[in-house]
């Protein structure tokens, strides 16, 4: 690990004699005492924030009876960690995990995209008063609906079915998120109603000018709501919780906490587990990077 | 919603026998059939998963539920229960503090990493990326991994990093004066790079120019930084603080997965004291009535602090 941090240190090598004004703290690009604080800090803070996530990596290919034993490189290699987490079912909460949070995030995307077009691209009446709902749901936290939505799982007003222990208890309510409606729809409304009208002129439908008119131009924002909605589906613990019939439904994340209370086999089972978790949004997070940036700064501005 | 379907529809109808309307009548209808096809996924889920839950929590507060026995109505006293609850004032307390110090810390440390971390080069982008990694992570797994670095005895993880600038072992989540700020510390390390990139993007706006004339001027960084970079900050910081404070209100999963609120009630938030009771306890009426009071609280300030940035604005 070492390697790396020196080898990513900051160079600030730069031709312009006035680069010294191009950060608040006036980085000086020559080398000097300056550039030494600042190597050092970078190695403290990559150390802080990061290295923690190469002790459980380390840790979860290794045998460790005892936290007290993890180390940042694994002293032996071995794979017993993840065999002893497969027979405590890691695969299954993977698998439910994975569903949960592939379903969800299409549902969610289409109903987002559907709403979207809705809200911004038509006219009608009471449309002020359906964003004012949309803004509401994006206010309402999930969590202070956590114990009537178990109930309403549990028995389904007017259609009387329980979604209790199926995938679809979490799948269908993480459908419906007002931060990705509004974040669509804010983004749609740019599009200049000119395209629209050449192309209804050409006898376009309404699904087909959503599909292939309005989402392509949209692709900033698609990418934006996917890589949020799919932190949100991922990061959902009370939810699967109060959905699940019993342990066996659990997702990866709140299946955590069992294997975590296992005491005859330490904590690499626990690691093993928590590094499954972390792949998915680790690769999300590499491909949908720009997105992630752009959405946080965007939400940032527009509060 | 209804109104909005009935209004336009009933025009064309009207208009039946004249000439021209047909066409217009058609269109205006079906503009009205996409609408709501379009509309409809969004409004069913929202309806059940949102709006039915919402107005049954409000019902349930106001009932005393017994599963089998029927509910029987007892108007506001499940509120009375909740705030004359000494576990729930204990809990509102913890869930301002850890609030507080969670969102001022991770605002000071996002602020400290956005300017160690700002410039172009390539080694720089690469540290941002990797001290985001926390932010990524969801939040059971964050925990789980705090778990382990805050192993209690003197060789855990932690406790060996303290042992080399001398400080003794500490007990962390397992000791009640210290484990309300050891969770505070895990929602730092993973809140403060998130608004890092805030403050980033708010330090990639300020007018180069502006820290070149303050150079000839003789201002030193210091100088600089008050007068110059924090005041041009301030719309993102103001937005940063009000969201991550009204946000910490509703803390739950970090402390459940931590904690579960022990050791000893040292760290129940207002969350998972409802949950507990809800939950655990079953008793449904009393936990709503803490929902609906978290509810009004966590609007009051959400549309409260959009009335103030509003008004900010027009000025």
């Amino acid at each position: 690990m070492s390697h790396t941090t020196t080898r990513t240190s900051p160079r600030t090598k730069r031709p312009s004699s006035s680069s010294r004004f191009d950060s608040a703290l006036g980085w000086s690009p020559g080398f000097g005492t300056n550039m030494v604080l600042r190597i050092v800090l970078c190695v403290l803070v990559f150390c802080i924030f990061a290295l923690p996530f190469a002790a459980i990596i380390s840790g979860a290919f290794d045998r460790n009876s005892s936290p007290t034993e993890i180390t940042l490189l694994p002293k032996t290699f071995t794979l017993a960690n993840f065999e002893a987490a497969s027979q405590q079912g890691l695969w299954g909460y993977l698998l439910n995990s994975l569903v949960i949070a592939g379903g969800g995030l299409l549902l969610q995307m289409t109903v987002s995209v559907f709403a979207a077009y809705s809200l911004s691209r038509k006219k009608f009446r009471g449309q002020a008063i359906l964003l004012l709902l949309v803004l509401l749901t994006m206010m309402l936290p999930e969590e202070v609906i956590a114990i009537p939505l178990s109930l309403v799982l549990g028995d389904l007003p007017l259609l009387g079915i329980s979604l209790r222990g199926s995938v679809l208890a979490v799948i269908l309510p993480v459908g419906i998120w007002g931060f990705s409606i509004f974040i669509m729809s804010e983004f749609m409304k740019e599009i200049p109603a000119e395209i629209e009208e050449a192309a209804r002129l050409d006898g376009v439908g309404e699904f087909r000018m959503l599909f292939t008119i309005i989402l392509p131009l949209c692709k900033p924002a698609l990418g934006v709501i996917g890589i949020f909605g799919f932190m949100m589906v991922w990061d959902q613990y009370l939810l699967p919780l109060i959905a699940a019939n019993d342990p066996s439904d659990y997702t990866l994340t709140v299946a955590l906490s069992v294997l975590r209370n296992d005491t005859t086999v330490g904590p690499g089972v626990l690691l093993a587990g928590a590094v499954m978790a972390m792949i998915p949004s680790l690769l999300v997070y590499l491909f949908l990077q720009r997105s992630m940036i752009r959405g946080i700064t965007a939400g940032a501005t527009k509060g | 919603m209804t109104s909005a379907a009935t209004k336009p529809a009933v025009t064309p109808v009207q208009a039946k026998r004249s000439s021209p309307p047909p066409r217009r009548r058609k269109g205006n209808r079906a503009h009205l059939l996409a609408v709501w096809v379009f509309l409809l996924p969004a409004a069913v889920l929202a309806l059940y998963f949102k709006f039915i839950p919402m107005v049954e929590g409000i019902r349930l507060s106001l009932f005393k539920v017994q599963p089998f026995l029927g509910d029987v109505f007892v108007g506001f006293d499940n509120y009375v229960s909740v705030l004359t609850d000494a576990r729930f004032m204990d809990a509102l307390g913890h869930t301002v503090i850890l609030g507080v110090t969670q969102t001022m810390g991770a605002l000071v440390v996002g602020f400290v990493l956005a300017l160690l971390l700002e410039g172009q080069a390539k080694s720089l982008w690469f540290l941002r990326t990797a001290i985001f990694l926390p932010v990524v992570t969801a939040l059971a797994v964050v925990g789980e991994i705090w778990r382990i670095l805050y192993f209690p005895t003197a060789d855990g993880p932690l406790n060996t990093i303290l042992s080399w600038v001398g400080l003794g072992p500490l007990q962390f989540l397992n000791g009640t004066d210290t484990a309300l700020w050891s969770i505070a510390v895990v929602g730092i390390w993973s809140g403060a790079p998130y608004n890092m990139v805030i403050i980033l993007a708010g330090l990639a706006g300020i007018d180069r120019a502006l820290y070149e004339s303050a150079g000839v001027d003789g201002a030193t960084v210091w100088q600089r930084l008050r007068y110059i970079t924090l005041p041009a900050l301030r719309p993102a910081i103001v937005i940063v603080l009000t969201l991550a404070a009204i946000r910490s209100l509703r803390s739950f999963t970090e402390v459940y997965v931590l904690t579960g609120g022990g050791p000893a009630g040292s760290t129940e938030v207002w969350m998972t004291r409802m949950y507990s009771l809800g939950f655990q306890r079953n008793d449904i009426g009393v936990a709503s009535a803490a929902a609906v009071l978290l509810l009004v609280v966590t609007l009051l300030l959400t549309v409260g602090t959009q009335l103030v940035a509003r008004r900010k604005a027009e000025r």
